[in-house]
């Protein structure tokens, strides 16, 4: 057996997959941000609840319908999308004419409700959801254990992201988006429906943070609490790397994560800071964000 | 940033008088208000007046730059906070007086806003919000993994409070309230003056039409970074008052509910006016108190009000007073 710097193998891809899994949901959830930033205009802060919301909304399909993970998968980014329509129809398209911050606020007092809501509810202590049957177990690669369903959440969440990437840049309807979020008056000029695009824009940006939601609620146990520090790092991962670009969101993310999974390695100490610290050097060296466009 | 609803519409110099003789008014019944109010039964309990002021301090600092340089910090929690806990340590562990471990923390907040401010005015509006966030989640992890230094879990509890000066002892919370009402009034009278200053005139000019006030020549970024120190110098102080006069510095004021709480005080009360974080702290503390055995309901109605307020309330009590009157407030 070879070792790095008197670190064993196995502690050192043990902690990469998780750093690629952590920056799994990193990716997806900083490109729903972007996403929704693009067209609204608004820093969705109720992002982390709707993350949680995601991982609720599968565990109690599971115990009060029976419903299992794979159905939950589609069921639950659907649900939580719905809410994410009614959010958008009833109260953040009276911001769209005010000052972003307002939908700053607005978001993050939702945040608050949902968060307060389901700790009444279920309390702040973690549900436990079981990992799918067909995902149990693990493969011996040799040099590490690799657990089936984290090399599933790995490859799930490149699939949706690369997916997202596809729609917005190579589909007309991606097409539309983008010309209504370079200039909504001239696109619904064309006879585009741009209110219609943006609701549906943020019930997809929510849909994408609940799968995300669905994917780590068996890794880690659903808590009403899961979100709210996740969408601060989160919120780091969108500074380092610009929302400009739905590519830059989806390296960034994993990249972040990857770098995390090291530092725990490495200097266990910093672990939770590494990506504030980042983020520092990123605003001294390129203020604009790595795939940022000069403002 | 042209969207922020404060209502300030120019002012003659007559009118102008008129108005800083009604702000005199009202900080001379502030400060009557404030030495009669132990006295009064059923608010007077100077523990519970000691935290609305500390909390006022905090959310007049916060509103000095939010309400008057357009800039929304979401990490206030931490200069707050992190001062608060260089007071208590330096209180508790090296036995400095209060006006020494108040200072200590109040240098601390200014240090830490230096720092934070330089890397946060490098970029604008939303991000700007998000960066305070983030440094500021790092001073919570800074603090969560250093026991040592804040007690973890525990925070710094029963901080002593010990003689100022060496003479006069905080004996009782009557005395130790007469010591932190002085240091709010101070404290907000400075942020009146520093306002109504001519850097406070360039911080408006900054916050009304930043591009603008770049081309008349003004270094927007020295004066953002200028009003960054002084308000995150200002929430330090507070914090580090907080610490002496309730005896106690923990996670609590350095986590982001706190930086919350404190935008939620300031729009609640009015963003952009003088008294208005005054008032909203003390609704909001209000509040807690009222509601602090029903758990997670605080926290719902928190939400609650922070969507009301940004649905139809954007001007918050004293706007709205200050509306109907005319006046600014």
């Amino acid at each position: 057996m070879f070792e790095l710097l008197g670190i064993p193998p196995q502690a050192l891809f043990g902690q990469l997959l998780l750093g690629l899994i952590n920056g799994s949901f990193y990716a997806i959830l900083s490109l729903g941000l972007a996403v929704i930033f693009g067209l609204l205009n608004i820093i969705n802060f109720t992002h982390g609840a709707q993350y949680m919301m995601g991982a609720f909304i599968a565990w109690m399909l599971l115990n009060w319908v029976g419903i299992g993970y794979w159905p939950a998968l589609l069921l639950a980014p659907i649900v939580a999308g719905v809410t994410g329509v009614i959010i958008e129809r009833t109260l953040l398209k009276r911001l769209y004419h005010l000052d972003h911050l307002y939908g700053l606020l607005l978001t993050f007092g939702l945040a608050l409700i949902i968060q307060g809501l389901f700790r009444n509810q279920f309390g702040s202590s973690g549900l436990p959801y079981q990992i799918p049957a067909e995902l149990r177990g693990g493969q011996n690669l040799g040099f590490m254990f690799l657990p089936n369903y984290r090399a599933w959440v790995v490859v799930a969440s490149l699939v949706v992201c690369l997916a997202t990437w596809f729609v917005i840049e190579k589909t007309r309807l991606g097409a539309y988006l983008r010309a209504a979020t370079e200039n909504p008056t001239l696109t619904q000029a064309f006879g585009i429906n741009v209110p219609l695009l943006i609701t549906l824009t943020y019930g997809f940006g929510v849909g994408l943070a609940a799968f995300a939601g669905v994917l780590a609620a068996p890794i880690y146990s659903v808590n009403p609490n899961m979100g709210a520090d996740l969408i601060i790092v989160v919120f780091a991962v969108v500074v380092i790397g610009g929302m400009g670009s739905i590519m830059g969101a989806i390296v960034t993310g994993f990249g972040l994560g990857l770098i995390e999974g090291l530092t725990k390695v490495f200097y266990p100490e910093a672990s939770a800071t590494v990506i504030f610290i980042i983020m520092a050097i990123v605003l001294l060296v390129k203020p604009a964000g790595l795939f940022g466009r000069a403002a | 940033m042209a969207e922020i609803s404060i209502a300030a519409a120019p002012a003659s110099p007559s009118e102008a008088a008129d108005h800083s003789a009604l702000h005199r008014t009202l900080f001379i019944v502030l400060a009557a208000l404030l030495v009669v109010l132990p006295f009064i039964p059923v608010i007077g309990y100077p523990f519970f007046l000691m935290k609305v002021l500390c909390f006022a301090l905090f959310a007049c600092a916060f509103n000095l730059m939010l309400g008057y340089g357009g800039l929304l910090s979401f990490g206030h929690a931490a200069y707050f906070g992190f001062a608060s806990y260089v007071s208590a340590y330096t209180a508790k562990h090296w036995g400095l007086t209060p006006e020494a471990s108040i200072l200590l923390g109040t240098a601390s907040g200014a240090i830490l806003g230096l720092a934070f401010g330089s890397l946060a005015i490098r970029r604008q509006g939303i991000y700007f919000a998000m960066i305070t966030l983030a440094l500021a989640q790092m001073v919570y992890f800074f603090s969560l993994q250093t026991p040592r230094f804040t007690g973890g879990e525990d925070g710094i509890q029963a901080v002593p409070r010990n003689a100022i000066l060496g003479v006069l002892p905080l004996s009782n919370d009557t005395v130790t309230y007469y010591l932190v009402a002085a240091i709010f009034m101070a404290g907000i009278l400075l942020i009146y003056r520093v306002i109504h200053s001519p850097f406070g005139q360039v911080l408006k000019a900054i916050r009304d039409n930043e591009a603008r006030a770049i081309s008349l020549g003004y270094r927007v970024n020295q004066y953002k970074l200028a009003v960054f120190v002084l308000s995150a110098s200002l929430a330090g102080l507070a914090g580090a008052t907080k610490a002496v006069a309730v005896q106690l510095a923990s996670l609590t004021d350095v986590h982001w509910s706190m930086s919350g709480e404190v935008v939620l005080m300031t729009l609640v009360g009015g963003m952009g006016t003088v008294f208005g974080p005054i008032v909203g702290a003390a609704v909001i503390i209000s509040m807690q108190n009222f509601l602090a055995g029903l758990g997670a309901w605080v926290t719902i109605v928190q939400g609650v009000i922070f969507v009301v307020c940004v649905l139809v309330f954007r001007e918050g009590i004293v706007g709205v007073i200050g509306k109907w009157l005319k006046k600014p407030l």
